[in-house]
């Protein structure tokens, strides 16, 4: 449509004229807008930069299913005090939170499991902070049993990895006294979805049984050697209780709601310890030191100086980067984890997440004073 | 694109003068309706979407699997052992699980599926035809984990208690149903995917049936066949085609089917030659682990499968035509 016109008229030329003013008025309403879009993003950011009490702060975070039903807990109370922040949490799996914070779009992430130096690698700075633990039970589908059965580490080691095949072993029965197991097979159950109950669990093993650790290793999902999968708790659950002689872990929160016989397993000081959300933070507090030199350390199998200590509970880990894009957001998002640190915990132990103790406590505000920007330090 | 080769274009020049402007646009516009342009134009870009979204999937597939690929190359194809920890990454356990589930699913699905369609269409009341007809499209749109809940606590522990010991008392001596039984398995997976599949076998046959021609029919009665000779020899080879649509719509279900499947095939990922054995097919690996799964490498092979099980489908696909074309039968309409 731009072609010469050979010979212009008057009219033409006006018409030329309208038209090269009709593509500016359009152009301009283009760089209006955009003016307005640049006025709006400016002003709201000075805004954010006075600090005005009126702003919302919204703060996003993606990752771990596991840890939901506290975060939402969190998310409402913390949000009731502080009508200023806004929360939103995705519960997409670690995985998914992992990417989100790598690609940066989210505030914090959530994951079952530490991230290692490899990964951490590919990310931007970050932290990560232990918020929440809980112990892995072991349950089964026995109805012959009164009492709750007895396991030993090696015992579940060897069930896991298929050596032990029938409730009738041997090995069992000097363990639990009185009792008489069936002769029927081990129906043996596990995650198929990858998960933090896995990675606690296989943690475990990996820490008693040399053998597992060699074959089978711990991960949020392993190469099982021997069993059926079943798809998040309720799957293990259903395999479980659907076969007579059913074995598998589940997390202590999900048996106690489904009202499930758990395991007692015998720890390092060789008692058999019932799992218990005290359990589990009487074997956070063995291995304060342990965590001090990394958070990453495991806590299962704790050593013998804990009578108490459940040996098989793990942390779950929010992943807040070192780095955020506003001082003020920083400031919300170390405001809201301090909340989960301290008063959150008691919420959480209502959900049966075991509350840290107090060395974990002091060392993840450490680790989040990291996340916010030195001269805005002020509680 | 044709505007050139259309008689009006010249006109178009004068768009800049609105009264002619807006003319030649409501002539173009007439034209366009009154031909088979807006038509052409309209399906052409539908058809085109199509393409273009297959494509960007299949692209997407094959980048993203780059990683992958690199390091397993096709030897992916044939291992075995899926250990994401230690990335022996090995698809032939999730491949295995996926044809032989969908196998079993359209062996019990296709003629349970066409009976009902052929008794719906030719035999039962009209009334009762169109409400059974009714109800089954309502099972064609019930959410997947519906049926796998349904196969968890109805189906499985049926298999369990009555059905795998008599297949294993009767057909003990076949390795398909030996060793120990769990409910949960390959079996259970086929069978709830047979399931599924049936509600589209039915309502898709049954339209293609009651769309044959009277005449048909007639003419077979006329010449002396009973009703069922006149349905089986002149009815369905007529509605042959569209009875293999319907087929491979419940094979494309099959093959694709996540949720229900995952709750109930047992989620092992070995092979074994036993029905009652846990499984694992790759629709279920990718529901299982995508969601947690953190590695690159990991995420690139779970990618990876998605890439296999499409090719699986265009491969089954295609062994499945080339079985009909050699087992069909004379008459009917033409393919």
């Amino acid at each position: 449509m731009n072609s010469p016109i050979p010979m212009k008229g008057r009219n033409e030329v006006q018409r030329e004229k309208d038209k090269i003013e009709k593509k500016q008025r359009g152009r301009l309403f283009w760089v209006a807008i955009f003016a307005a879009a640049l006025a709006a993003g400016c002003s709201s950011k000075t805004t954010m930069k006075k600090g005005a009490e009126s702003a919302t702060i919204q703060l996003t975070g993606a990752g771990s299913t596991f840890i939901y039903p506290a975060m939402t807990q969190w998310i409402s109370s913390y949000q009731k005090m502080h009508p200023d922040v806004r929360i939103n949490y995705q519960s997409i799996g670690s995985g998914g939170g992992i990417q989100q914070v790598k690609a940066g779009l989210v505030n914090f992430g959530a994951s079952d499991a530490a991230l290692d130096n490899m990964q951490l690698a590919a990310m931007p700075p970050l932290v990560q902070i232990p918020e929440s633990s809980g112990p892995v039970c072991l349950t089964y589908n026995l109805s012959q049993l009164k009492k709750p059965l007895r396991l030993t580490s090696q015992l579940i080691a060897d069930i896991y990895l298929g050596k032990i095949k029938n409730w009738d072993d041997p090995l069992l029965r000097p363990l639990n006294p009185g009792v008489h197991f069936p002769n029927e097979p081990i129906i043996v159950a596990h995650r198929a979805d990858g998960s933090g109950t896995t990675n606690i669990f296989t943690t475990y093993l990996s820490t008693v049984s040399p053998e597992w650790a060699k074959k089978v290793g711990h991960s949020i999902s392993v190469n099982w050697p021997v069993g059926l999968g079943g798809k998040g708790n309720e799957g293990v659950t259903g395999i479980i209780e659907e076969n007579p002689g059913g074995f598998g872990y589940v997390e202590l929160a999900y048996a106690i709601s489904n009202h499930m016989p758990v395991a007692h397993v015998e720890n390092r000081a060789g008692k058999f310890v019932a799992p218990t959300v005290a359990g589990t933070t009487a074997a956070i507090a063995a291995f304060a030191d342990s965590i001090a030199k990394d958070v990453r350390n495991p806590i299962v199998d704790p050593p013998a100086s804990a009578p108490e200590a459940y040996p098989i509970s793990g942390f779950t880990f929010l992943l807040v980067p070192t780095k955020a894009n506003s001082p003020r957001q920083a400031q919300a998002l170390a405001g809201f984890i301090r909340y989960i640190l301290t008063d959150g915990q008691q919420v959480a132990t209502k959900l049966d997440y075991a509350p840290l103790p107090e060395s974990v406590t002091q060392l993840d505000e450490k680790l989040l004073a990291q996340t916010v920007p030195a001269e805005k330090q002020t509680p | 694109m044709a505007t050139a080769a259309h008689p009006a274009a010249p006109q178009v020049r004068s768009h800049a003068h609105p009264p002619g402007f807006f003319r030649s646009f409501r002539n173009r516009l007439r034209k366009l309706i009154g031909t088979d342009w807006l038509g052409y134009v309209l399906s052409l870009v539908a058809a085109v979407l199509i393409l273009a979204i297959t494509t960007a999937l299949v692209w997407q597939l094959w980048t993203q699997s780059a990683l992958s690929r690199a390091k397993f190359g096709w030897g992916f194809l044939v291992g075995r052992t899926w250990s994401p920890l230690f990335e022996h990454l090995g698809a032939l356990p999730f491949i295995y699980g996926t044809v032989v589930t969908s196998v079993i699913a359209l062996l019990i699905a296709v003629p349970l599926g066409l009976g009902a369609a052929i008794f719906l269409a030719e035999l039962a009341p009209p009334r009762a035809s169109s409400w059974l007809a009714f109800l089954i499209d309502l099972l064609a749109a019930v959410p997947s984990v519906i049926y796998g809940l349904l196969g968890i606590f109805v189906m499985v522990p049926f298999l369990r208690q009555v059905v795998d010991p008599a297949l294993k008392r009767t057909l003990g001596f076949l390795p398909l149903f030996q060793g120990p039984i769990y409910g949960v398995g390959l079996l259970a997976g086929g069978l709830v995917l047979a399931i599924m599949v049936v509600p589209f076998i039915i309502s898709v046959s049954r339209e293609v049936l009651l769309a044959v021609p009277r005449d048909q029919r007639e003419g077979a009665l006329a010449l002396g066949a009973t009703r069922w000779e006149a349905t089986w020899g002149a009815v369905v080879p007529f509605a042959r085609t569209g009875i293999y649509g319907s087929i491979f719509l419940a094979l494309a279900r099959a093959l694709g089917e996540t949720m229900a499947i995952t709750m109930v095939i047992g989620n092992d990922p070995k092979i074994r030659a036993s029905l009652f054995a846990p499984g694992a097919s790759i629709a279920a690996v990718l529901a299982n682990e995508f969601v947690e799964a953190t590695t690159p490498t990991y995420i690139s092979a779970l990618i990876e499968l998605g890439l296999v099980l499409f090719c699986l489908t265009i491969v089954l696909n295609g062994l499945a035509r080339l079985l009909i074309l050699a087992t069909s039968r004379r008459g009917g309409a033409p393919a």
